[in-house]
């Protein structure tokens, strides 16, 4: 064998033993996610009598009732409802998402185009901004919140996405500073206002810049347990991600396949948002640190 | 054609939500906390001054001491372990193979998954009795696996591979950077006969060390506040001799627990202070090793 092949193939064999590492718990969880409760323990790598039982119990629609042939219980009512969950993250999200969409391109437009004294000043900070870590101001912000008596609402949740966020701002502005000038130029010769050229010129342009801030955003809220965990009392209002620890931390309460079923139908909506929008993942990973 | 002046007025308008943001939410907050830091603060009553008690405190708290050491360690492992096998990843990831983007896709698909649903899994992969690592080191011969979570020895171990399994944002960015230098330099370094070892260590890593430089800072800075990992995996049970109890869980604890808000407050002030060390630390060690291309 010539030393390319070989070279070659060692390359698919690490290749392919990186795959399987890195899949292998996914696949896992949704293995022993369609097992019935009393073939948990055992070690097959695929279950014997597959079955949804364990997505029922989560799942809310149907908090059912003993299931004879395969001595699943439901999660006790009430403990984890996926589909009232499911809708509080969702609202949390839609409502941030806007705000931050918003905020963070309007600033962003201002930083990029507009030539106002202190303006890189401004923008120095707003960068170093992104440096402080938030449990820094952990404390004074639950304060603030519970001065408004927004303690146990969504509202901390959502409304600071309305300010925008330092990453986002800096990510906007940098692809509106590589689109031509002379699109708003001769727009305003025509009597275009700089609200208009922001609305009807750059934000059109910008939607691949777009979909990488909301992507992450998205993945952000799906993700945050620290927000919810300090603002959220009841368990109605609980996101998934909170709603996951609680169940969890009930341990010994919950077989292990409906604790999976339930991780399965959390990581679900991501990775079919991944398949979905591969590129403007690895496009958005790929921008922050290079230009970070 | 220079871009024509705008007042202030303009410029403050459009990029208010930003100032506002910054005045609300973090410098006001930031002033707020730094006082607090200074106080006792029981959340229920209001704020008394003392000074620099609550600083002084952290000189003799034993638990303060533990979990800055875990967070030293976890940070210490984590960081190194994390950067080598991303740039061996990358590098792997950048020969071109059939099915390439498909492995690309396999080792980033983990980054996606949300920590409490990762803690789960993980939980359960590494459950002593049944869970795969344990039944397949068996099934190779290994008569007494490790504990994994429960033992104290292997718990910290546990979660630096499960930060493992994150890797994939470092891997895209080490991509994007290999894919960035100029295919003559290879054929430059070929062509003085410089061995494959020698072109990784002469131009691959130099040519990709800013990366290598922002993801270690990135590293630095989330290593420092990880949480959310270690409060699922851990937070039902004390953990093994409290060795996966960490910097940010402590000061999350004294806030919302044990209502000590001056406490925790001091606690934030001191991590934030740590962080910006290290970082400025980095920053001047890698003055000499870090290549720019064209700066």
């Amino acid at each position: 064998m010539n030393p390319s092949a070989a070279k070659r193939i060692l390359t698919y064999l690490l290749l392919a033993l990186a795959a399987a590492a890195f899949l292998l718990p996914l696949l896992w969880m949704v293995s022993v996610s369609l097992k019935p409760t009393r073939e948990v323990f055992r070690p097959d790598p695929l279950p014997a009598h597959p079955t949804l039982d364990a997505y029922r119990a989560v799942i809310g629609v149907s908090v059912g009732q003993d299931t004879a042939t395969t001595g699943d219980r439901a999660v006790e009512r009430g403990a984890f409802n996926y589909v009232l969950y499911a809708r509080n993250t969702l609202i949390i999200t839609v409502l941030s998402l806007i705000g931050m969409l918003l905020s963070s391109s309007i600033a962003a437009y201002g930083f990029a185009r507009l030539n106002f004294p202190g303006r890189n000043l401004m923008f120095a900070i707003c960068l170093a901004t992104m440096m402080i870590p938030f449990p820094v101001i952990m404390v004074p912000t639950y304060m603030i919140f519970k001065y408004l008596g927004w303690i146990g609402t969504f509202r901390p949740l959502w409304a600071p996405a309305w300010f925008g966020s330092a990453f986002n701002i800096f990510l906007l502005r940098q692809f509106f500073l590589g689109l031509p000038r002379e699109l708003e130029e001769s727009a305003m010769l025509d009597g275009c206002s700089r609200w208009g050229c922001f609305w009807r010129i750059m934000l059109p342009l910008s939607k691949p810049a777009l979909a990488v801030v909301a992507l992450f955003h998205c993945l952000a809220v799906w993700n945050d347990l620290i927000g919810p965990l300090i603002y959220l009392s009841h368990q109605d209002q609980f996101t998934l991600a909170l709603g996951l620890q609680f169940l969890q931390s009930r341990s010994g309460d919950t077989p292990w396949n409906q604790l999976l079923a339930a991780s399965t139908l959390i990581v679900l909506p991501v990775v079919i948002l991944f398949l979905f929008a591969q590129r403007t993942f690895i496009r958005g990973i790929a921008t922050t640190g290079l230009k970070g | 054609m220079r871009p024509a002046r705008h007042s202030l007025f303009t410029g403050l308008l459009w990029t208010a939500p930003w100032w506002l943001g910054f005045l609300l939410l973090l410098a006001g907050p930031m002033v707020i906390s730094l006082y607090i830091s200074f106080c006792d603060y029981p959340l229920l009553q209001p704020p008394v001054f003392v000074g620099l008690a609550n600083y002084q405190q952290l000189v003799h708290d034993a638990v303060f001491h533990k979990a800055v050491w875990n967070t030293v360690i976890y940070a210490s492992t984590a960081i190194p372990v994390g950067t080598v096998l991303a740039v061996l990843l990358a590098i792997l990831l950048n020969q071109r193979v059939r099915g390439q983007a498909f492995f690309r896709a396999c080792i980033f698909v983990p980054t996606i998954v949300p920590l409490v649903a990762a803690g789960v899994v993980w939980m359960w992969m590494m459950n002593p009795e049944y869970g795969l690592l344990s039944t397949s080191l068996r099934t190779v011969g290994v008569a007494q696996p490790p504990l994994w979570l429960e033992s104290p020895r292997w718990a910290m171990v546990s979660l630096v591979l499960v930060s493992l399994w994150f890797i994939g944002s470092p891997v895209v960015i080490y991509l994007a950077g290999l894919q960035e230098i100029p295919e003559e330099l290879y054929e430059a370094a070929k062509l003085d006969g410089a061995s494959a070892s020698r072109q990784l260590w002469h131009v691959t890593l130099p040519g990709i060390s800013p990366v290598i430089l922002f993801n270690v800072i990135m590293g630095i800075i989330t290593s420092w506040q990880v949480f959310a990992l270690p409060y699922m995996m851990w937070r039902t049970r004390p953990g093994p001799d409290r060795v996966t109890y960490f910097y940010t869980m402590y000061l999350f604890d004294n806030a919302f627990n044990y209502l000590k808000m001056g406490y925790a407050s001091a606690l934030a002030w001191v991590q934030f202070l740590i962080i910006l060390a290290l970082t400025g630390l980095v920053f001047l060690l890698s003055r000499r090793t870090v290549h720019y291309r064209g700066l």
